[in-house]
């Protein structure tokens, strides 16, 4: 009977057999310590469940009714003892599994450097990273390679047991970026930045996607994760230097427009700032980068003035925003101009010199008025007379 | 007149023809059935002239008995609708395969799994764990009804409204498209123009109104109207957990009223709290709805612990072990339930020593709840199990919670969540803790407490088919979804590309398909139950030798509950009058003081979702008619001084006289 049933459990075993269980098998340093943890853990774990559901079979089995052999003590319900040993017991799984969190958790922080390539080697000072900026688009990726001055659409390629540093944003919505033979996830969000450190050590195509539902194109959003050798990805690199496509700014707003299953591309050549401006949400022209903003706030902000710093908004992104009783969209109007931004020595915002600040005191309205002056908004507030 | 565009617009704001999903043939075709299914309905009611009794005996009732078998209905009633959601789902996975789009375009596919989470939580748990605190919980400590019933006829009505404004968007327009939670941008106005995302805020919040009041009444009635001598400690634990589950619906529900207010904000007078633009932060969003839909899991699972825990020892036959642990396992848990809302996002790249924090306490969580788990274990050690339905029931969810309770501290540890976060894996997790504890607890509470509803019990038959197909069907289909999220899949996928997974996506689409039989075999239990009633009947009130005082009464109890408030010496009240011989008494009876029917309830209720159907499709005069009447009603409610009548002393002993000669008559037969 018993081997029967082992036997009809054969076919699924061959099931298990020839599938490919990424997360317990990756290929990827860090998912590699990361499924350590699953395994650690289920099996700390399993310590105490096991034991309950043997129990729990044991006991409904041998106190069922009829079975009247043994003991029956209906007022029994207290024992010191047992409590104890009740809530020590979780609780000592508890103080392990704690932690090994608390260290795993900061080993494998994804903000953190590497510091091995993996278990039997440590980083080395030849082993600079590859910088991989990283754009969740609907629905697509763009990965673009700063230190070569090249861009992909749908492809990530990369060279064995060389440290990767992502840095990772999106257009419109979240996402989250996964590649799971490499290293977990972390979401992907407009106008922010989140950062992932990983390396590979096996060569091969692996599957990558997004994570976090965004929209109607969501299932067709993933790409492959080429883990190649060095010569290899050199040659990667080259052939996506001879690529006659160029991503530049205009270009970009182009790619950034909704579509679905998008072919490979690559681009031969890539706008330097371009992903410093996707971050900053400022790739479209006489926009003003959130950068420049958190700068300008630094110094005090435009004051009441500055609410007039706003351009109409007729279209963004792939729908026209705007609430039904709201003021008609705007969006905050440049001051500086791109080059002024490019040539700025540094993005980081100082504490500024002068404490004294800056009430926008003096400056000029800017010639706009709004589209639809009749409009008006619960919330918003008034807008400043202008003095000139 | 009508053929002035700006007039059409005034009168019907957004809403066209072109809003009815008349190119949908899947759509077409169900509210073809739904209608025929309602028309038959309405007409047979008309012609069985019910109208008036169903009014004045149902929709405008105050009893919690009553309220509480309404809650039921509309829970099972949504299951249905929730669960052809899910069978779609599982059809449409099983065959995109090798180019394959299936059957679904994404603008339906994406709709059915926003629906189907919506569904499940709010309008199938919540109203079943609701309509059994409705119902049980006032009998258990003795009160006659709960402490303000007016309000719990107002909210029973305003969740049937969130769920008429759900079921509405399904013929009129459409659904969400974003998924349960409706994380921003995507759900903003930029990215989802249409009036989904306004369906989901607006049924969403009509009947968060009805969850918030209900949870403050039923604080009110534990806390104000138990019998004399049942002190806090005396409160069988099926009490206690309804009372820390409404703490945690007061103090969590707010919470989603106000995050849900912030996005309709930003939805409709264009303010940026969720935008990426002007320095909204979707990210404040996801922190709150989570402040909010962590506690959410705690208010459906501590009931679920409850039934168990009145199971279990009811069918062993013996005491529940370690009562004060129990009791102090549930409030602690009440209280860690509000300090783990992170582990929902750790991919959301918060520092490693928050993520670290929100992971410990999440795991610490897993103490109070193993320490449960014992003592269920140790309630069996010793007792005579009788395996009726409910205890079989209890059994299927140690086995199976135990797994899902292990699965969720796996991904309490933020590098294995980082692998397994938002994959199939999470989504089996969560179905495991949800069927396999919260509606395996339901399951267990309804043929434990049908008796009392109605007097006779559910077809034993029918109910062990409908539990074989509901535990080997909750195997099958959620089984694969492990393996498939440790293969990497992550969920919310319409199509694959990889033909190797198809066939575990086909094995979890028989599980959904034995799970349907499992409701099917419930549905006809029922059905079967009422047929051989007469059979099934008990004229005790105490058909499981139970231990509890909603026993102490007649099945179904008169409207009164109790003709004399029991008094209480220990925590198994029944079961202690019964060892002392308790004798029911027969005379001295007095006027019984109870609260009068009102249909304010049900009016207002309407009201409110027909504001809500009007902000949805922007027809403005609809919501401000509304809004006023809204207030108009409430106040006029207030002039209304017929709220309370006494149940003269000669009928009450007419119905206990009736009740004395049944179980004269059952003890001779």
């Amino acid at each position: 009977m018993r081997a029967l049933k082992l036997l009809a459990l054969l076919p699924f075993a061959a099931l298990l057999g020839g599938c490919d269980f990424v997360v317990l098998s990756p290929a990827g340093d860090v998912a590699a310590q990361q499924r350590d943890l699953v395994v650690i853990s289920t099996v700390l774990m399993l310590l105490i469940v096991l034991p309950v559901m043997a129990l729990t079979v044991f006991f409904a089995w041998r106190y069922r009714q009829s079975n009247t052999a043994v003991p029956y003590e209906p007022e029994w319900d207290h024992s010191t003892q047992l409590e104890l040993v009740i809530w020590s017991a979780p609780l000592l799984i508890i103080v392990c599994l704690g932690a090994l969190t608390w260290m795993g958790t900061h080993l494998l922080d994804p903000y953190r450097t590497l510091g091995r390539i993996d278990a039997g080697k440590a980083i080395e000072s030849k082993d600079a990273p590859l910088n991989v900026e990283v754009v969740a688009l609907d629905w697509k990726w763009l990965f673009i390679y700063p230190d070569y001055g090249v861009a992909a659409v749908n492809e990530l390629a990369a060279p064995v047991d060389r440290p990767i540093r992502f840095r990772i944003t999106a257009s419109s919505v979240m996402n989250s970026f996964y590649i799971p033979a490499l290293a977990g996830q972390i979401y992907a969000m407009p106008g922010m930045e989140t950062k992932l450190h990983a390396v590979a050590n096996q060569q091969g195509t692996f599957k990558g996607f997004s994570a976090n539902y965004s929209g109607a194109g969501f299932s067709g959003m993933h790409f492959a994760f080429k883990s190649l050798s060095a010569a290899n990805f050199d040659k990667w690199i080259a052939g996506a230097k001879a690529s006659t496509s160029m991503l530049g700014r205009s270009d970009y707003l182009q790619l950034e427009r909704p579509s679905e299953n998008d072919p490979v591309r690559l681009y031969g050549s890539v706008d330097r700032d371009l992903y410093k401006a996707i971050v900053n949400m400022c790739v479209e022209t006489g926009k003003m980068c959130v950068s420049e903003m958190m700068a300008i706030d630094a110094k005090g902000g435009l004051g009441r003035e500055g609410l007039n710093n706003t351009l109409p908004l007729t279209y963004d992104k792939y729908a026209r925003r705007g609430a039904p009783l709201g003021n008609s969209p705007t969006f905050v109007a440049g001051i500086c101009s791109m080059d002024e931004i490019k040539d700025a020595p540094s993005r980081d915002v100082f504490a500024p010199l002068d404490m004294t600040p800056l009430r926008g005191v003096g400056l000029k309205r800017p010639p706009f008025s709004p589209a639809h002056p009749s409009s008006t908004s619960l919330l918003s507030g008034q807008r400043p007379k202008s003095e000139s | 007149m009508f053929n002035n565009p700006e007039i059409i617009k005034t009168i019907f704001g957004r809403l066209t023809l072109e809003s009815l999903p008349l190119h949908e043939p899947i759509v077409v075709g169900t509210f073809a059935v739904v209608a025929t299914g309602g028309l038959a309905l309405f007409a047979a009611v008309t012609y069985f002239r019910l109208w008036s009794y169903l009014w004045r005996e149902w929709f405008t009732t105050v009893d919690h008995k009553r309220i509480g078998i309404m809650y039921m209905i509309l829970g099972i009633v949504m299951l249905l609708r929730g669960f052809a959601d899910a069978i779609m789902m599982r059809l449409q996975q099983a065959i995109a395969f090798n180019g394959s789009e299936g059957y679904l375009t994404s603008h339906h596919y994406d709709q059915i799994f926003t629906a189907h989470g919506v569904i499940m939580i709010f309008f199938v748990a919540m109203p079943l764990v609701t309509g059994l605190m409705n119902y049980v919980m006032p009998l258990q400590i003795g009160a006659r009804d709960v402490s303000f019933p007016f309000l719990n006829n107002f909210s029973f009505w305003m969740t049937v409204g969130g769920a008429v404004l759900v079921m509405a968007s399904l013929f009129i327009g459409e659904f969400a498209r974003t998924g349960w939670l409706a994380y921003p941008p995507l759900s903003n106005i930029g990215y989802s123009p249409d009036v989904g995302v306004d369906y989901y805020i607006w049924g969403l919040q009509v009947a968060g109104v009805g969850t918030t009041l209900s949870g403050i009444n039923l604080i009110c009635t534990i806390v104000k109207l138990r019998a004399p001598g049942m002190t806090m400690m005396k409160m069988p634990v099926f009490t206690w957990t309804s009372l820390c589950t409404n703490v945690l619906i007061v103090a969590s529900f707010p919470v989603l009223t106000a995050v849900l207010v912030l996005l309709s904000l930003d939805r409709y007078v264009g303010t940026n709290f969720f935008t990426n633009d002007f320095g909204g932060s979707p990210m404040m969003y996801v922190n709150l709805i989570w402040i909010w839909g962590h506690p959410e899991v705690y208010i459906l699972v501590l009931p679920a612990f409850g039934i168990f825990s009145e199971v279990t020892a009811t069918f062993s036959g013996k005491r529940l072990f370690g009562y004060t642990s129990m009791v102090y396992a549930t409030v602690v848990i009440t209280i860690l339930s509000y300090l783990v809302w992170l582990h929902h996002f750790f991919t959301m790249g918060s520092g490693a020593s928050v993520n670290s924090f929100f992971g410990i306490t999440t795991m610490i969580i897993s103490i109070p709840t193993g320490a449960k788990m014992f003592n269920w274990l140790f309630t069996m050690y010793r007792g005579r199990i009788r395996f009726e339905l409910p205890m079989m029931w209890t059994i299927a969810f140690m086995l199976t919670f135990v797994v899902g309770g292990m699965t969720g501290v796996l991904l309490a540890v933020p590098p294995a969540d980082f692998v397994l976060h938002n994959s199939l894996f999470l989504v089996a997790h969560f179905h495991n803790v949800i069927i396999g504890g919260v509606l395996f607890g339901l399951f267990a509470g309804i043929n434990y407490w049908f008796p009392k509803a109605f007097g006779f019990k559910l077809d034993p038959f029918w109910g062990k088919l409908s539990f074989w197909f509901w535990v080997s069907g909750f195997y099958l289909a959620f089984m694969p979804l492990y393996v498939l999220g440790l293969m990497g899949v992550t969920r919310r996928l319409r199509v694959f590309d990889d033909p190797s997974l198809q066939i575990w996506f086909i094995l979890a689409a028989i599980g959904a398909f034995l799970i349907f039989l499992g409701i099917i075999s419930m549905l006809v239990q029922f059905a079967v139950s009422i047929m051989k009633r007469e059979q099934l009947r008990d004229v005790t009130g105490d058909p499981w030798n139970g231990r509890t005082l909603e026993w102490a009464t007649s099945s179904p109890p008169p409207n009164y509950n109790f003709a004399f408030t029991p008094v209480v010496y220990d925590n198994d009240a029944w079961w202690d009058m019964k060892r002392r011989g308790y004798k029911r008494p027969l005379s001295g009876f007095k006027p019984i003081h109870m609260p009068s029917n009102t249909g304010t309830g049900i009016i207002l209720a309407g009201l409110a979702t027909a504001m809500g159907f009007g902000l949805i499709w922007y027809i403005w005069w609809l919501a401000a008619v509304c809004f006023v009447g809204l207030l108009a009603v409430a106040i006029g409610h207030t002039f209304n001084y017929h709220r309370d009548f006494d149940v003269p002393a000669a009928e009450v002993s007419q119905v206990e006289d009736a009740r004395t000669r049944l179980i004269a008559a059952g003890a001779q037969s």
